[in-house]
């Protein structure tokens, strides 16, 4: 072939167009929201949105890990869990600092630095019984460093957990088992309550941000919103570019023949290595975008079922695709919260009232069921073949 | 004529199943060799054996000038070295087109940034339409490789092989499946190839091995029964015993 | 006629011993303690009237201990007493004579808490030789509570007239126990002690371990006295110190809370001394203007680490024994590092018994799931919810069966009937279709588990439901203090196992079994050979799931019901056919073993945090999937080469 070289947004129009929508739908919620004075949206929407956005960036990852390179991991959730709760850490620090030494500046005496400490962490630990600092939180007080924890804990998770399975030829559904059993491990090892992670209770009052106290919610929740945006701009880019790149033609082979593409020359484990890893580094900075939108992070969100719940999001939203994992995300999780949230009208059969707060997950599952069944492709499988008749 | 690929005494059991048994065999550089037996002789674990899947419980595998040893080396250090297997199920990338088939199969650094950096080149372009015109499939390049009909699979399998540029390639079954005509082709893709380089063929057909016109090595039971000439070792009488008297020769 | 002469014979005797010594007169003699006793005081009188050896002394102790003697406020007499309204009927001490009078003239006795205790030891003596075996009884037991001296001599005194042989082997038992902790006689004592070698009981090793009461103390040289062990002060300082403090040894340590106090109270127009408050925002300077205080006196002086040094320094740590005779005291230690490695075997045993029972728990829970994953290769996670189902159908069919016994007898197969439609529907819907997705089967099957799961709490709420097991499943079978067993997890062993052996009785003998294994081995050449793989694919399921129900109804027994129980074990029971090897009903067995001893194990090590067990199990299987992939009983042949 003579090589008429055509740029990458050339070659992939579906990027373009998603960065325009999202950034139409940015634009658009940004205007209507209170912080800009219109207030058609409130606040407590704005941060849903938010979330939602953040979510779509953990499906596009778990997308990428799945979809193209074929490793259903059960454990993706976790390492956003492992985002949030890296962030949650400085949060819940610095801003229980700043209200220990607003009550200790009351005192007759100043107070000593080791006076300050211990006040903070009576506040953060007795809850569970304790007031030293675990070692965990060597570093809460810097944010740079908890910053860095955010990709580097679920980094570094992912490369070892990565390295012995794949090495030890782990794959198919006992890599998804394996997998979800690290989650489960995770999660029960944050649900003791000498974790140094607050057991059960998790970390709370995220959306506190130490420093922006005089700034209202609404400000705050549409810095958040666009801050999440852009990481799922930027997020989207990367991937597309990776999935268009010639690694993910290599990644796409692994997942329809792995052992062939072994015969080929590649060292299989490597790239899924780097896939599993990458991966699990941006659902870590997905977490730790989500979490201070939602204001609180216990160690049920990291428990098993939420990984698989990704999972459903992206067959639905269908595999392959990096829209599909977005629209599966963004339309499963906003139904599912105006579902639960008594949102949706109940359905009078006459002889029973269908709640939907009670039947939604009935619905949610057989749902799922049909698609995988039916629609294997998902909605993003739907609209490709709509794309291709017209 | 040196020799590029020497087994000796390799012996591999499964569960007290001698699968193959003290099997010694040598391949020069080029050469083109067609691998037969009965079923169960022990064909694909030879194959497996060389390509790194399984490991032999004894006996030694070089390959090359400096006589390096195959054994514990993993499949893709083996590919890399200039090993290149066909499968005997054509196992080409269905979802994506015969142009992206042979340029992950192209002769580059296989390493994950190398190839997530990896920009296309001129002369890479120009050996994909170099091996897609000689294995028939200059007009498919863009196409899905699982529309692609069996035979052209087959091909297009081949022409992976021939893209990594092997020093010796490991071909399962090449005309299975094939038309006649089909198979006139790949005898000569393969003839050509084994001008170069070294070339096993593993096959059950007769016909297409006589075609094949090279030095035949008969397996039976894990070891070397015969090697020669096809007529030579058709004439030998524990040959006949074996495998041609039990079944078919010509299908 | 026979019993009216030997009755009259006692009455006689009977009246014979009144008349040599009445307890009114005894009574009497003692007549302040008895109307005002305290704990001191009573004591002798006791002493006297058990001497006195009148068979009326037990009645009264009795009704005295009851609160029912009054007293005479004229005569000063003491009269067994019972209120009638206004009236009250008294009964005479010795005759027993009942007589109604005014409650006006009488003062109920009313012996304090004390009192009543030390009336009861007393009373413990009499009731020994009771004649009805349950008082006896009554009495044993109230000494094992509260053994004390005194005991020892009437319990002895006891021993011959025992006929009862239980009571008489508890008796010698008690007897070896006040011995060893209240004999005169040192050599008898460590003679007892000795024989509380063989005794792995609680109560024997409560006596050992009050022989061998310690006290910390402290002493600036060591004392003569029985030291069971020297602390080396280095170990723990500050306790070591606060020890020293509290015996009146050295000042206690000045806090930084007392520090902080101090200056607060010293502060004079924003400075402390002369330090400005402002600046005491260091520890270092609070300990500076602290002591300026102290030299002015105006505080007591900081304790220094080398004070704490210093006074450590100066002072022996030790425990000593309460028990004076050291014969006796290291006998008791010798007995009880004896007793104790035997309970620790007894330990060992038991856990291996708990590890047992858990084992069989996964293993009911998985081997289900063995035969789906491992014949078929179908990852079902809906099984835990097929578990549930199976629970749940136990709950319902208890609510219209009432006896426990038939209910369970009649749910174990309902459930069975039940979760087997509900897999061979599931195959026939949604796997058969995916058969050569298998990570699209883990997915559809999770739609269905979350559908499952809502639908129970839709239907059942959100609380535990119970399943109750018939009584002769509630109990416990004891083997010794530290070895026992509840016979509900022996029945869930015993199920396990008649599930094993059934299976491998389809599996292996049937036609069925052989149909199974020809289809997973190679679909084709079965379809081939006239076997329906749809059908076997369809029985398999169906065989799997049911099992899963009747696991639920065993689980069901001993754990609660919930909608959620499904996913508790659900991974649990993933891990444990992976780590046996697919496709093999002993591998599961094997698995089952390993998870559970292993998770038993670490409890043990850590018995405060049952989640850290789990972290760490799971852990441990994530590394031994590494150096055994296909699991400890890996597939053979070519198959595994794969």
């Amino acid at each position: 072939m003579t090589p008429t070289r055509k740029s990458f947004v050339a070659r992939n129009p579906s990027v373009l167009y998603f960065l325009a929508a999202l950034g139409l739908f940015t634009a658009i919620v940004a205007v209507l929201s209170e912080a800009s004075g219109v207030g058609l949206i409130s606040t407590s929407f704005v941060k849903t949105l938010g979330k939602t956005l953040c979510l779509c960036l953990v499906a596009i990852a778990m997308d990428v890990v799945w979809g193209y390179c074929g490793i259903l991991s059960l454990g993706h959730f976790a390492f956003f869990g492992i985002g949030g709760y890296a962030i949650g850490m400085w949060l819940m620090y610095a801003r229980t600092e700043i209200i220990v030494i607003d009550s200790l500046a009351g005192q007759v005496i100043p107070p000593t630095p080791q006076e300050v400490s211990d006040a903070i962490g009576n506040q953060i630990f007795g809850v569970v019984g304790s007031s030293e600092f675990p070692l965990l939180w060597a570093f809460a007080d810097h944010l740079w460093i908890q910053l860095a924890l955010v990709v580097l804990v679920p980094g570094l998770l992912a490369l070892v957990f990565g390295w012995l399975a794949f090495r030890s030829r782990v794959t198919g559904v006992y890599l998804s088992i394996l997998t979800q059993a690290m989650t489960l491990a995770l999660a029960l090892y944050l649900f003791q309550n000498d974790s140094g992670l607050r057991g059960n209770n998790g970390l709370s009052g995220l959306q506190n941000i130490p420093g922006f106290d005089d700034t209202g919610q609404d400000v705050v929740s549409i810095a958040f919103f666009l801050t999440s945006a852009a990481a799922l701009a930027l997020g989207y880019l990367l991937f597309a570019w990776i999935t268009d790149s010639k690694l993910g033609n290599i990644i796409q082979a692994i997942r329809d023949d792995e052992s062939r593409v072994r015969f080929l020359g590649y060292h299989v484990e490597s790239y899924k290595l780097f896939v599993f890893t990458l991966t699990a580094v941006i659902a870590g900075i997905a977490g730790a975008l989500y979490y201070p939108q939602a204001g609180i992070i216990n160690p049920a969100e990291i428990a098993p079922i939420a990984s698989i719940y990704l999972a459903v999001w992206v067959a639905i939203g269908g595999r392959g695709r990096l829209y599909g994992a977005v629209i599966g995300a963004a339309v499963v999780s906003l139904l599912s919260s105006w579902f639960t949230g008594g949102g949706a009208p109940s359905v009078d059969l006459g002889f029973y009232v269908i709640n939907w707060v009670d039947w939604w997950l009935v619905l949610l599952g057989l749902t799922f069921v049909a698609v995988t069944l039916f629609a294997p492709q998902g909605i993003g499988g739907l609209f490709d073949k709509l794309v291709r008749k017209s | 004529m040196k020799s590029l690929l020497e087994m000796s005494g390799i012996t591999k059991s499964f569960d007290g199943f001698k699968a193959i048994n003290n099997l010694s065999l040598q391949i020069g550089e080029p050469e083109l060799r067609a691998v037969i037996g009965p079923n169960g002789a022990g064909k694909t674990t030879f194959m497996d054996i060389i390509t790194g899947k399984t490991k032999p419980d004894e006996g030694k595998i070089l390959f090359g000038e400096d006589n390096r040893s195959l054994l514990g080396m993993s499949e893709s250090r083996i590919a890399m070295l200039g090993i290149g297997r066909k499968f005997q199920k054509p196992t080409v990338f269905e979802a994506q087109t015969v142009r992206e088939n042979l340029a992950m199969a192209l002769r580059n650094p296989r390493g994950p940034f190398a190839v997530l950096f990896y920009r296309k080149t001129t002369a890479g372009a120009a050996r994909i339409e170099e091996i897609a015109e000689e294995i028939n499939l200059t007009d498919h390049l863009t196409r899905p490789a699982g529309e692609l009909s069996h035979g052209q699979k087959q091909w297009l399998e081949i022409g992976m092989l021939l893209a990594q540029s092997p020093r010796l390639l490991l071909v399962d079954e090449p005309a299975a499946g094939m038309t006649a005509q089909e198979r006139e082709h790949t005898t000569d893709i393969l003839r050509k190839a084994a001008e170069t380089r070294a070339v096993i063929v593993v096959e059950h057909d007769m016909e297409f091995v006589r075609r094949l016109n090279c030095k035949v090595t008969v397996l039976h039971e894990g070891s070397v029964l015969a090697e020669g000439s096809l007529d030579h070792v058709t004439k030998d009488p524990t040959v006949v015993d074996v495998y041609l008297g039990r079944s078919d020769a010509g299908h | 006629m026979m019993r009216l002469v030997f009755g009259m014979i006692l009455m006689l005797l009977s009246a014979v011993s009144v008349a040599a010594q009445d307890l009114q007169a005894l009574l009497q003699t003692h007549a302040d303690e008895v109307a005002k006793p305290s704990r001191r005081s009573v004591s002798v009188m006791l002493d006297d009237l058990v001497a006195s050896g009148l068979p009326q002394v037990p009645v009264f102790l009795e009704e005295w201990a009851g609160r029912n003697v009054w007293q005479d406020d004229a005569t000063g007499l003491f009269y067994i007493g019972a209120e009638e309204g206004d009236a009250l009927i008294i009964r005479d001490v010795d005759t027993g004579d009942e007589t109604s009078v005014d409650a006006g003239g009488f003062t109920q006795l009313r012996p304090n808490g004390g009192v009543r205790r030390v009336i009861g030891t007393a009373l413990v003596q009499f009731q020994l030789s009771d004649p009805d075996p349950a008082r006896r009884q009554a009495a044993l037991e109230s000494i094992a509570r509260r053994g004390e001296a005194e005991q020892l001599a009437p319990l002895i005194a006891s021993l011959e007239g025992e006929a009862d042989a239980g009571i008489r082997a508890r008796k010698e038992q008690l007897i070896t126990f006040l011995t060893a902790r209240f004999s005169e006689d040192t050599a008898a004592r460590v003679t007892a002690i000795e024989t509380l070698a063989a005794d792995t009981s609680v109560e024997a090793r409560a006596v050992l371990s009050q022989i061998l009461a310690t006290t910390d103390e402290v002493a600036e040289t060591l004392p003569d006295v029985n030291i069971a062990e020297l602390y080396d002060p280095a170990d723990a300082p500050e306790a070591s110190y606060q020890i020293l403090v509290d015996a009146g040894l050295a000042p206690a340590l000045v806090s930084a809370g007392d520090i902080r106090a101090a200056l607060e109270a010293n502060i004079a127009e924003g400075r402390v001394g002369t330090v400005p408050v402002a600046s005491l925002n260091t520890d270092a300077a609070r300990e500076d203007a602290y002591a300026a205080l102290a030299r002015a006196d105006l505080v007591p002086p900081l304790v220094t680490q080398d004070d704490v040094a210093a006074a450590l320094q100066s002072h022996v740590f030790f425990a000593q024994y309460v028990e004076t005779d050291t014969a006796v005291t290291q006998a008791a230690r010798a007995t009880l590092d004896t007793v104790e490695t035997r309970v620790g075997w007894a330990q060992t045993v038991d856990m291996t018994l708990d590890g047992l029972s858990l084992a069989s728990i996964y293993f009911l829970a998985a081997i289900g799931l063995a035969i789906t994953f491992g014949q078929m290769g179908v990852i079902n996670m809906a099984h835990g919810e097929f578990i549930m189902m199976g629970a749940y159908t136990g709950y319902v069919v208890q609510l219209f069966v009432p006896d426990y016994t038939v209910s369970i007898l009649v749910a174990l197969p309902l459930a069975f009937a039940l979760t087997f439609g509900a897999g061979v529907a599931m195959e026939r819907l949604i796997i058969r279709h995916l058969y050569h997705r298998p990570l699209e089967t883990l997915l559809a099957t999770f739609g269905i588990s979350i559908a499952l799961q809502q639908i129970a709490k839709n239907i059942f709420g959100t609380q535990a439901r119970p399943l109750t097991s018939p009584d002769w499943l509630s109990g416990a079978w004891v083997i010794s203090d530290v070895i026992q067993i509840s016979t509900i997890r022996i029945a869930i062993f015993v199920m396990a196992l008649i599930f094993l052996v059934a299976l491998l009785y389809i599996l292996k003998r049937t036609r069925l079994g052989l149909e199974v294994r020809a289809v997973t081995q190679n679909p084709g050449m079965a379809a081939s050979m006239g076997i329906n793989p749809d059908r076997i694919n369809m029985l398999t399921f169906g065989l799997g799931s049911g099992i899963a129900g009747v696991a639920g109804v065993a689980i069901g027994l001993y754990a609660k019901v919930t909608s959620e129980m499904g996913a508790d074990y659900i991974v649990q029971s993933f891990m444990t056919v992976v780590v046996g090897g697919v496709g093999n009903v002993w591998g599961t067995l094997a698995g089952a073993g390993l998870i559970g001893f292993l998770q038993k194990g670490i409890e043990f090590l850590n018995p405060s945090n049952t989640l850290a067990a789990q972290t760490y199990m799971i852990l441990f299987i994530i590394l031994f999937i590494q150096f055994r992939p296909k699991g400890i009983v890996a597939p053979k042949g070519r198959a595994a080469a794969d």
